[in-house]
């Protein structure tokens, strides 16, 4: 039996392969090389888009915008509140109109002077339909609007300027909102709302290979898909100029390889620790690994369109099922603790203050067997005797966490069949069944706030007919408050208005929340006091390089 | 010969033509890519049908197909998500692969060829054996798997290789990665050979080489293995192309910015230009590369001739 022989050897060579990938962990992390000249080596994805503010709607490109822009506001990177940037004051008697002056002596890295103009066009061209810019709705609060971006398919447009906006002098300008919206100023530190300079309008392309901006840094050369070399701007003149030389970001074709990298010494901060090295990156950086809360919520939508879902009595299966999900046991076992358990639909980064409330949700967001059970089975059971839970494969690994909630509902229901996860193959065929409203089954759905405000969590997801509202829910009284909310002008009366709005969501229960998301980091011993804003991003300008 | 060369050529158009169909058919039916360009908001009607309409998306896919092998008759190949033209895409990713490829298939033959000629000429003793182990591991074992074991072990441990490839991909970077990527095509070739060689070294003209009273350096080189690299030659010819298709697990993991990079970004954002863009000129390379393996058969071997 010479072969048999043979083959066992080379089984177990095999097995030791392996074994060795396997228990890939190890505490090395050698920092040969270091990075020189005070230069931050980061890690960065591919935008997905030109790099423009209006057209910019993930967070790779943002956190260049971020970088090379100043707006009128400005989140603090602790505390998530907007403050004033470029903006001296931000007014307004009745939450309409606006006036807005601005600081003078502010600058774009090219010489020319930030003035009220620079907002205009720059908010003209990005709400004009002919530019197709993907960011074109975050203009839609300011009169004219429907006039420059007819919404309907094949309308044309029948302006090219917002009426709403009108220049007193080169340092203020007024703006008219369509209706009432108290907390408008504070979304104006949103990307989309930065201003252009003129050099963005005379030559557009030469513009897009190497954006002006008037930020902390100025962009010394871009290579589309490889990689981005930002220098500190020294002529910036704002309370935030950088405490490093710059920045230089790589792309990386898998978060993985990046954090290799970080452990061989190449690169200095990734901002995008894989799942699967989760469980060794205590050991692997320390104190050097950073997990803080950000603006994302996951929330499981149900199709309230569909039959089966759109009864009364179904708000009671689906508290029923938000019961049944064990979140604490998921996102410790699944996620490494990296997501906290969701007891309202905010997020914590907006804090008490802005909104935020621990526990509104209730007892219906916490586990309970026994009540899930039976909650479902008075409001007549699942929809045909199961559910499906719908995902997309290609990013995300959403599988893993989808599988541990239908086997959570499974085991509280007594049914191995009760729940199955259903995938779809891209993200893009996924969001063209939700917004075909082809679904019948609940489906993941996650956001993540475009700016601090309990309002971006609550009306653009579940105000009637709003952008995001994947379940197409509807409800008057729940309208009704969010439209009290945005007209009120004292802003502890707003955020009250608003959670009784979030009250609503606790018994209609259009979409259970899961769980808060975590932004997480690496980096190396070369730098130091590496934070992540709300937004999950590294506030770059703050990194120390030694 | 030129007959036999113009029929094959002839032979390639409807195989380009069928092949770059059926990749538009498929792009296609992974559905539209303009919802995920909104990310998790529904694109406002207005806004996503100027996008279609500049995409050439709302037009029906025969004329979409039409439209799209017009341009590229044109030297255009439309642009990606980016903005940027697909030729700038491949003029830094074809480059890249190439390389990665050419190391990829210089390590592949020489060693793959150079293992089964050691293993041929000792039949069933111990380099043999150890040969034959050898190519069993690396094939059982998925590229993915060596390509993080030596990332991880050469490149953070003993700091021998760079874990990434850096900006550019020179030479040196590649290497490792080559290696991974040549690993399962070169248990083959040595498989190949060694059978090949061990069949041939039986055969009466090399027994006649023997015989003569040739140097026996001479009868392995131009008689046993002139004869025996037929079969791999074949394979080598058809895996080059495999290589450079098949680079996009090695790239993923190496951060190389190649074809396969560029193919799998086009596939995440549902952008025919990039997809059917590169894997049309793959399919050429795949042409080419088998048409001039049919031509090398020929000079090998002074028994096949193309009339």
């Amino acid at each position: 039996m010479r072969g048999a022989t043979r083959v066992k050897c080379a089984v177990g060579v095999l097995a030791v392969a392996l074994v060795a990938t396997a228990c890939g962990g190890g505490s090395d992390s050698g920092s040969s090389g270091g990075s020189s000249g005070g230069i931050v080596r980061a890690s960065w994805g591919d935008p997905q888009n030109p790099l423009e503010p209006a057209d910019t709607n993930e967070v790779q490109g943002g956190k260049v915008l971020d970088m090379v822009f100043r707006g009128l506001k400005k989140y603090d990177p602790k505390t998530a509140k907007a403050e004033n940037m470029i903006a001296q004051s931000i007014t307004s008697t009745d939450a309409q109109n606006f006036d807005i002056k601005i600081k003078p002596g502010w600058k774009f890295s090219n010489g020319e002077p930030v003035t009220s103009d620079s907002f205009i066009n720059a908010w003209n061209y990005g709400a004009d339909l002919r530019n197709a810019q993907l960011n074109a709705f975050f203009f839609a609060q300011i009169d004219g609007y429907s006039q420059v971006h007819p919404d309907a398919t094949g309308a044309k447009p029948t302006a090219t300027k917002l009426s709403g906006l009108t220049k007193v002098s080169d340092t203020e300008f007024k703006v008219k909102l369509s209706q009432k919206f108290s907390l408008w100023p504070d979304t104006l530190g949103y990307a989309a709302f930065y201003p252009l300079p003129q050099a963005f309008f005379t030559d557009h392309a030469a513009w897009l290979r190497k954006p002006i901006g008037n930020g902390p840094y100025e962009i010394s050369s871009y290579t589309k898909g490889t990689g981005m070399s930002l220098r500190k701007w020294t002529g910036y003149r704002g309370p935030d100029a950088a405490v490093n030389n710059g920045v230089d970001l790589r792309v990386y074709t898998d978060n993985n390889t990046a954090y290799t990298d970080l452990q061989a010494g190449n690169i200095d901060l990734v901002d995008d620790i894989p799942a699967t090295q989760l469980r060794n990156v205590k050991s692997d950086l320390g104190s050097r690994y950073i997990n803080e809360p950000a603006g994302i919520i996951q929330t499981i939508s149900f199709p309230l369109y569909a039959a089966g879902w759109s009864s009364a009595k179904s708000a009671m299966v689906r508290q029923g099922l938000s019961m049944a999900i064990n979140r604490p046991q998921i996102t410790q076992q699944i996620f490494q603790n990296t997501r906290t358990p969701a007891s309202d639909w905010t997020s914590p980064v907006l804090g008490d203050a802005g909104g935020f409330k621990k526990g509104l949700c209730g007892q219906e967001c916490e586990y309970n067997p026994a009540k899930a059970k039976q909650l479902i089975q008075q409001g007549g059971g699942l929809p045909g005797g199961r559910i499906t839970i719908g995902y997309n494969a290609d990013t995300g690994s959403h599988k893993e966490w989808v599988d541990a909630v239908c086997n959570s509902i499974n085991n509280v229901l007594g049914n191995n069949r009760a729940c199955v996860g259903a995938p779809t193959g891209t993200f893009a065929d996924f969001r063209n069944k939700i917004t075909n409203k082809q679904m019948t089954m609940p489906f993941r759905s996650g956001w993540q706030m475009d700016y601090p405000l309990i309002q971006d969590f609550l009306q653009p997801q579940y105000y009637t007919d709003a952008s995001s509202n994947d379940s197409h829910y509807s409800n008057a009284n729940f309208d009704n408050l969010i439209n009290q909310a945005n007209a009120e002008s004292d802003n502890s009366k707003a955020i009250g208005l608003f959670q009784d709005a979030e009250r609503q969501l606790v018994k209609d229960m259009p979409a259970i929340p899961l769980w808060y998301q975590n932004g997480s980091a690496g980096y190396s011993s070369n730098i130091s006091n590496v934070t992540l804003n709300p937004f999950s991003v590294p506030v770059y300008n703050e990194i120390k390089v030694h | 010969m030129g007959r036999y060369v113009i029929r094959r050529l002839l032979q390639m158009v409807p195989v380009f033509i069928g092949t770059t169909f059926l990749i538009f058919v498929m792009v296609y039916a992974l559905g539209d890519p303009v919802a995920a360009m909104f990310g998790d908001r529904a694109p406002d009607p207005a806004t996503a049908a100027q996008i279609r309409h500049a995409m050439y998306l709302d037009h029906s896919l025969p004329a979409q197909y039409v439209h799209y092998m017009k341009q590229i008759f044109t030297g255009n190949f439309g642009t990606a998500a980016t903005g940027q033209p697909v030729t700038e895409l491949m003029g830094s990713a074809f480059p890249v692969t190439i390389r990665l490829t050419l190391v990829a298939f210089a390590i592949e033959a020489v060693a793959g060829i150079g293992l089964g000629l050691l293993a041929g000429m000792r039949r069933g003793r111990f380099a043999d054996t150890g040969v034959l182990a050898f190519t069993l591991l690396v094939v059982a074992v998925p590229t993915f798997v060596t390509g993080y074991v030596l990332q991880y072990f050469l490149g953070v441990k003993w700091h021998v290789a760079n874990p990434a490839v850096a900006e550019g991909a020179p030479i040196g970077d590649l290497i490792l990665p080559g290696l991974v990527l040549a690993a399962v095509s070169l248990a083959y070739v040595a498989r190949l050979t060694r059978t090949s060689v061990a069949e041939n070294a039986r055969a009466d003209y090399v027994r006649t080489a023997v015989a003569k009273g040739l140097p026996k350096r001479r009868v392995v080189t131009v008689h046993l293995l002139r004869n025996s690299l037929i079969p791999v030659v074949t394979f080598l010819g058809t895996d080059i192309g495999g290589l450079m298709a098949g680079a996009v697990v090695t790239e993923r993991i190496f951060n190389i910015h190649g074809v396969g990079y560029q193919l799998y970004q086009g596939i995440l954002r549902q952008n025919p230009p990039t997809v059917v863009g590169f894997v049309t000129i793959l399919v050429i390379i795949f042409l080419a590369a088998n048409l001039l393996v049919d031509l090398l058969y020929a000079v090998l071997d002074p028994r096949i001739r193309y009339a």
